[in-house]
């Protein structure tokens, strides 16, 4: 190009920029995780953080594309981490690995690479190892069992057996699984006094890893970086479901604030639907968008088969998002009525 | 000063960089060695030079007369001698050259008679064509001629006069110091718009970064005792755009396909204001404006300059850096880096930036579009530019339409704020020239369809009309004939013998074209047309031949889905085909020979 065009001024922002500060945001979060569990959680992200570099950097090579530029962009770190952050934090590392190769390798590269993915990698990650491996996926570690560091990375690594008593399931799960097992006289209120398990409003320890989600995604609105729209209609949704099932049979359903605080309802809420690549970007699709991903998130993780509805909420929204992007393109400028 | 303000979506806030060069008053730009006037300074017909090489030009004559309604003159920027009037390179990012007048001053700088104008006493028409020939014109940078704006609708009661003093863009402060040194006389200006257009309020509006300008024209509105508002906005790019700042001061949005007055609103510039008050109360047309120089140089001030200036010796008097690699005219969110520095200062100049890579660093890579919407939150039109980027990219221009391009205003607020550095307004200024050169090839290729049945259905329509004509001609023959017979049964054979001799003298022209047809029918019809009509049928048969033969070379076969070669091919077809045209108009009368030439 001969002459470069106006604007001759450019914000000092990048698409690194944005990726770091996603992470940042994530690190409230990451440190109620080690809190909770223990520093196996950081292991699990350079894991998944190294399988992510190595299969951008060979992806990118493969298409022909600059690795330096590409590599720095900072989007394979934020599918790592998120892979990481989904998984059960004593998951094999080649399940980490693999979740990550194949969000990396197929979600992501195979769809045209940044910008270009319909799915959030991560949560295709999340629901191809599920689908696959779903033992392994629902063995969550028990809550007050503290184990030395060296146990959790040979748990990590497979030089320990995985012994089935370590590892129980998410608050979420137990309660599910207590719920349909249990006769007709268990009701929510008897399970959630169980202090091994549930702790103030949510899972023991879990709800504070939710709380640290919380308090980084309303740094990253406040930062500009994602809008309000998608996480107040997701969590307004859940909370819309499970009020009105709870406030009709307290006894079988739980409350709207544990379902809050619950499994992957935060993390979703600020990182996951808030992904502007795969999920809708006019201000109404975004609402469209969270609504519809926290409608099915409830519903896939109180009447479903898996632990968490989350990630499955979120694909089949990514699906549903170009539509819905068509169907709602704003009114523009001049077009609304002239009268003030 | 309690008037209600409205907020426009969007916008942007970069560094306004207007300090540096607001420290010094205005200073008058010294006598260039040579001007260079380009005769097409504003929107619409380019002026027609009235003078020559070698004519001597006085300051303020007219050198360009208005070419029809919707266009401006041109003057003399200063006395002296005509060098040229030859092709010049322009002030535009194409790099073309336009017609200009080359002027060598002759120092005198001396004045024409300049007659004030009691435009009181004068009808608005008058006033109206006194400011188009005084090439008074928008200065805010669109150089829409004024005159065109000064007519209020006729259905819509003006409502609202908004009078641009915003300067949003970056780095230029020219109005900004016009509104400080010159209040009194923009204000009048004003007044002369307000006289004419008959608003309901005048609305004055300059960005709340500029608070001695708004005092000077509090001061001034005071002073002269006009109801005018001056009415500070809040500072965000680009509120100094026509629509954003009607938006802000009357709530009223102007879509894209409606002009202002539709909606009770007219806009101005308050350099225009002072340029249409020069014209009226000292009779100085436009030859000089203010341009901000500033950027990458020592000196940062506001000059008068004469239009026509070059802008290289221009910059010089703002003593640019060493490092200073090129001159960007107009603000850093829409200029341009100018072709070529010898260009020429135009009424369009506010602002000269030296540019170097200090001010304004290399552009990182363009990265792929993350779909992060930062563009869409910055749009003042409220666009989705993501999007349109998309199907700009992928030459869906229908797409792009249904996105409403022509909404954008190329303020660059996409671009500013795009974090995978995606030249975004670059790629919509592409999709529109795209779109504007296709219908242009669209039209161009309906008009000569239109053309060639149109000339299908004259001759089929004559050929009905010559086969009806010779059906009576028969039928008469044959009336004849039976008269005739009738005769000769009589007993009148001398007159037949005549009859036939005089068919014989008409035969030999009339073989020349005649080929098919009833033969005996015709050679009978014939004897009713005398031989001199004859002789000019056959003339005027064989031009109608040597048409044919024409246009049979250049007829169009199928002008859907023209390529670019094959638009280029049916532009030349159209030339000779409008030749041939020409030759069937004029031949068009003689129809009944034409079927035989077939």
């Amino acid at each position: 190009m001969m002459f470069a065009p106006a604007p001759f001024l450019l914000k000092d922002t990048s698409v690194s920029q944005v990726m770091t500060q996603v992470c940042l945001a994530l690190i409230p979060g990451i440190a109620a995780y080690i809190w909770l569990v223990g520093p196996a959680i950081v292991f699990q992200l350079a894991i998944a953080s190294l399988a992510a570099i190595a299969a951008e950097a060979f992806m990118l090579k493969l298409r022909g594309k600059p690795l330096a530029m590409f590599l720095s962009d900072g989007s394979a770190i934020v599918t790592a981490w998120l892979i990481a952050l989904t998984f059960p934090p004593l998951a094999p590392w080649w399940l980490v690995v693999t979740g990550t190769l194949f969000a990396i390798l197929i979600a992501k590269h195979l769809y045209g690479g940044l910008g270009q993915n319909p799915f959030n990698p991560a949560m295709v990650a999340f629901a191809a190892c599920i689908v696959s491996f779903p033992a392994l996926m629902s063995q969550w570690p028990s809550i007050g069992l503290q184990m030395p560091l060296t146990d959790q990375l040979s748990v990590i690594l497979g030089q320990l057996p995985r012994i089935d008593a370590l590892s129980g399931a998410t608050p979420l799960d137990s309660l599910k699984t207590a719920l349909k097992l249990g006769d007709s006289q268990i009701d929510v209120a008897h399970l959630l006094a169980n202090q091994d398990i549930y702790g103030n409003f949510a899972g023991r320890g879990w709800e504070w890893v939710a709380a640290g989600y919380l308090f980084g995604g309303l740094w990253l609105w406040q930062r500009k970086l994602i809008t309000w729209h998608s996480p107040v209609a997701f969590l307004g949704a859940i909370v819309l479901l499970s009020g009105a099932l709870w406030l009709y049979q307290p006894a079988s359903f739980a409350n709207p604030l544990f379902h809050l605080f619950s499994g992957g309802t935060m993390l979703g809420a600020f990182f996951i639907i808030t992904d502007p690549v795969s999920g809708c970007t006019t201000p109404r699709g975004k609402l469209i968008f969270g609504f519809g991903a926290g409608l099915l998130a409830y519903v896939i993780r109180v009447f479903g088969g898996y632990p968490d509805g989350v990630a499955f909420a979120v694909l089949l929204m990514n699906l549903s998002a170009p539509l819905i992007d068509q169907l709602t393109q704003p009114r523009i400028f001049g077009m609304k009525g002239n009268q003030p | 000063m309690l008037n209600k303000l409205f907020k426009f979506y969007g916008g942007v806030k970069p560094p306004s960089n207007k300090t540096q060069s607001v420290t010094l008053p205005i200073a008058p730009a010294p006598l260039p060695s040579r001007l260079v006037v380009p005769l097409h300074q504003s929107i619409g017909g380019t002026p027609r030079p009235v003078v020559e090489a070698g004519d001597k030009v006085l300051k303020g004559q007219l050198i360009g007369q208005a070419d029809g309604w919707l266009s401006a003159a041109v003057h003399a920027p200063t006395s002296g001698t005509v060098v040229e009037v030859a092709m010049h390179i322009q002030p535009h990012p194409s790099g073309l050259d336009s017609l200009c007048v080359v002027i060598e001053p002759d120092g005198k700088d001396e004045w024409i008679a300049r007659t004030p104008l009691d435009y009181a006493a004068l009808t608005p028409e008058a006033v109206r064509e006194h400011l188009q020939q005084a090439g008074v014109v928008g200065l805010g940078g669109a150089v829409f001629p004024t005159h065109g704006k000064l007519t209020a609708s006729k259905t819509v009661p003006m409502d609202e006069l908004v009078i641009n003093g915003a300067e949003c863009e970056p780095f230029i402060t020219c109005d900004d110091l016009l509104m400080r040194e010159r209040a009194e006389e923009v204000v009048r200006g004003i007044g002369v718009f307000r006289d004419l257009l008959q608003p309901k309020k005048v609305l004055i509006g300059i960005e709340d970064n500029k608070p001695e300008a708004a005092a000077a024209m509090r001061a001034a509105v005071d002073a002269l005792g006009e109801p005018f508002l001056v009415i500070q906005i809040p500072t965000l790019y680009p509120a100094g755009g026509a629509k954003q700042l009607i938006r802000v001061l009357t709530g009223k949005e102007v879509p894209a396909a409606k002009r202002s007055t539709d909606l009770g609103v007219q806009c101005f510039n308050v350099a225009t204001a002072y340029t249409a008050w020069r014209a009226i109360a000292h009779g100085e047309p436009v030859v000089s404006r203010l341009v901000t120089l500033t950027g990458n140089v020592h000196t940062p001030r506001n000059y008068e300059v004469l239009i026509g200036t070059p802008m290289s010796e221009l910059l010089k008097l703002a003593q640019p850096h060493p490092d200073t690699d090129g001159i960007i005219m107009g603000g850093p969110m829409m200029g341009f880096l100018i072709p070529q520095a010898d260009a020429p200062v135009v009424k369009a100049t506010n602002c000269l930036i030296a540019r170097s890579e200090r001010l304004f660093p290399p552009k990182a890579p363009e990265m792929p579009c993350i779909r992060c919407g930062a563009c869409a939150r910055a749009c003042p039109h409220e666009l989705q530019p993501f999007e349109l980027y998309w199907h700009a990219r992928a030459k869906d221009f229908g797409k792009t339409q249904q996105y409403k391009i022509f909404d954008c205003i190329e303020c660059g607020c996409c671009s500013y704020v795009c974090p995978s550095r995606i030249p975004l307004v670059q790629y919509f200024r592409f999709a529109k020239s795209e779109i504007w050169a296709r219908e242009r090839e669209k039209k161009a290729a309906d008009e000569a369809k239109t053309r060639f049945e149109f000339k299908q259905f004259r001759e089929e329509r004559e050929k009905a009309e010559k086969a009806e004509k010779l059906a009576k001609a028969a039928a008469a023959q044959a009336a004849k004939k039976a008269a005739e017979a009738a005769a000769a049964a009589a007993g009148d054979a001398p007159g037949a013998a005549s009859d036939v001799s005089s068919t014989k003298a008409t035969a030999g022209p009339r073989t020349i074209e005649t080929t098919a047809g009833p033969r005996t029918t015709e050679a009978t019809a014939d004897r009713t047309i005398d031989a001199a009509a004859e002789a000019k049928k056959a003339a005027i048969a064989a031009a109608m031949a040597r048409a044919k033969a024409q246009r049979e070379a250049a007829q169009p076969k199928n002008t859907d889905e023209l390529s670019a070669q094959q638009a280029h091919d049916l532009a030349e077809i159209e030339a000779r085909r409008q030749q041939a045209g020409i030759a069937d108009a004029a031949a068009s009368p003689a129809t009944p020979t034409e079927a035989k030439t077939e």
